[in-house]
């Protein structure tokens, strides 16, 4: 046992670098032949804001301060969540041709594109810090904790991504049925409106959402200046293992068959 | 001697029916209809060997035989189904030029990104980046797309790649007819030197003159079954007189 753990951390780090260079390709293959390039991971977001703050702010004035800043905040935890796992998903099918040929570790290629959504929203970050200085929002030093939840959610879409990767390969239905999930999820996250404005019944539902979670202990580091309690760090960090789990048990029991489905 | 390769009791089972099964509307009608893990082939049975250190193997047999899915299963692209492979170093597959190329890249980035997939530091590329590239004579268009290159520029590449490391245990399946008869004599000098430096050596070809020039081993699969095992002439006789 001990020594098969051993093992994998020495295959971890003998295919590190194929790891960074998975991610760079990724990288370098979405801006390819765009002429603004990198730009653009900037600029999405902020004109994503820009549509939704012009649709949405004056219907949610009263009960959203800065309603620019409470949009980015929401849209960035949740499109790095969504972005990642629905790349994940693609991964291993996406990469036939090379798991016929070669052995390389599995579970790389979605691991690799967790990983480049989250260099991706380390660009988006600068996108909504820039919007803050416009809008001449204030800055907490609780701004300082931002990698915290954003390592929750990394840990919980590394998992979602490992079993979604894993059960496209059997069942090709979830590829087309993510895209349908996603936009529910998003609307039953309060990304562009306030919990407020939920009955009581839709708000317990909500607390099932572990995004709700997420992106509100991204809101109180940035927008309201505090550090949740131990109980809210409790309840993400468990969130997030119990998905890692899930993903590394399915994808690890099942990975041997892949070779034979795709 | 030092055993390189050890090939314990192998078998391949592949589920004829489940190639197709990848929607749940299908898999519910199957399981109802209990077809679903029906149809079951046997690629390959009770294959047992082993190659010492230094040992060329070739592998030869009819279409169909089992030769490609032995090479994948000593490669560790397929689990066997029963059975064991344990492989003692590190194993270079050259089972398809070219694999892992990402068509949009090109070729200067292709090489790091392929070196990686062999399991090689970036470090260690640079330092072999212009010995691949002169090999593989593509001097002039190192910073085109891959997708822009002809089919012969590409196996040049992955060939160069693939066999700038002297590996422990090299594994390939009916490459070496790449390229014109230039770059097919370049390459087969090239495998010569690996060989000599040591290197335990997999080999399926259709071609006996091949497999009699390169092997001093042979391994004769028929129906995914040992037919015949041992010194290369030996079986190679009774292949062809079969």
């Amino acid at each position: 046992m001990k020594q098969r753990f051993f093992e994998h951390i020495g295959t971890f780090v003998k295919y590190q670098n194929l790891l960074q260079e998975l991610v760079i390709r990724d990288i370098k293959v979405r801006y390819r032949k765009s002429v603004l390039g990198l730009l653009w991971t900037v600029l999405n977001p902020l004109l994503m804001m820009i549509v939704i703050t012009i649709v949405f702010s004056t219907l949610f004035k009263q009960s959203i301060p800065n309603f620019p800043i409470y949009f980015l905040t929401g849209s960035l935890i949740f499109s790095f969540n969504s972005e990642a796992t629905t790349n994940a998903l693609y991964s291993i099918i996406g990469n036939a041709p090379l798991i016929k040929k070669v052995y390389i570790p599995k579970y790389l290629f979605p691991l690799s594109k967790t990983v480049s959504s989250l260099v991706n929203m380390g660009f988006s970050l600068i996108a909504m810090f820039m919007v803050m200085i416009v809008t001449k929002a204030p800055f907490y030093s609780t701004i300082m904790l931002l990698p915290i939840p954003i390592a929750y959610v990394f840990i919980f879409s590394t998992g979602m991504g490992l079993t979604l990767s894993a059960v496209t390969v059997f069942f090709r239905d979830i590829a087309h049925f993510y895209g349908v999930f996603i936009l529910a999820w998003t609307y039953f996250t309060p990304i562009f409106y306030p919990v407020s404005i939920l009955p009581e019944t839709a708000l317990g539902v909500m607390k099932l959402n572990p995004m709700y979670h997420y992106i509100n202990y991204f809101r109180d580091l940035i927008l309201y200046g505090r550090f949740p309690g131990l109980k809210e760090n409790f309840l993400c960090a468990v969130i997030s293992l119990i998905s890692l789990t899930i993903g590394i048990t399915v994808f690890y029991r099942k990975q041997d068959k892949f070779v034979l489905f795709i | 001697m030092s055993k390189m390769v050890e090939v314990d009791n192998v078998s391949m089972m592949f589920n004829l029916h489940s190639e197709r099964i990848d929607n749940i509307k299908e898999y519910i009608i199957r399981l109802l209809k209990k077809e679903l893990f029906f149809k079951e082939f046997w690629a390959l049975r009770n294959i047992s060997f082993q190659i010492d250190k230094g040992d060329s193997l070739g592998i030869i047999g009819l279409n169909g035989s089992g030769k490609s899915t032995l090479l994948k299963v000593v490669a560790g692209i397929l689990k066997p189904t029963l059975g064991e492979v344990v492989s003692h170093g590190n194993v270079a597959p050259l089972i398809e030029l070219g694999a892992g190329f990402d068509a949009d890249l090109s070729a200067r980035e292709n090489i790091f990104l392929n070196g990686a997939i062999l399991g090689y530091s970036r470090e260690y590329m640079e330092e072999k980046f212009e010995e691949i590239v002169s090999f593989a004579e593509l001097e002039e268009f190192i910073d085109v797309p891959i997708k822009n290159y002809s089919s012969g520029m590409t196996a040049r590449l992955g060939f160069a790649i693939a066999t700038m490391n002297v590996p422990d245990i090299l594994i390939v399946d009916e490459v070496l007819s790449v390229g014109d008869h230039k770059f097919q004599e370049k390459s087969f000098a090239r495998m010569k030197t690996i060989l000599d430096s040591g290197t335990t050596l997999l080999f399926v070809s259709h071609s006996i003159e091949q497999v009699k020039k390169m092997c001093n081993k042979a391994l004769w699969l028929e129906n995914g079954q040992m037919k015949m095992f041992g010194d290369t002439n030996i079986v190679c006789d009774a292949y062809s007189n079969h």
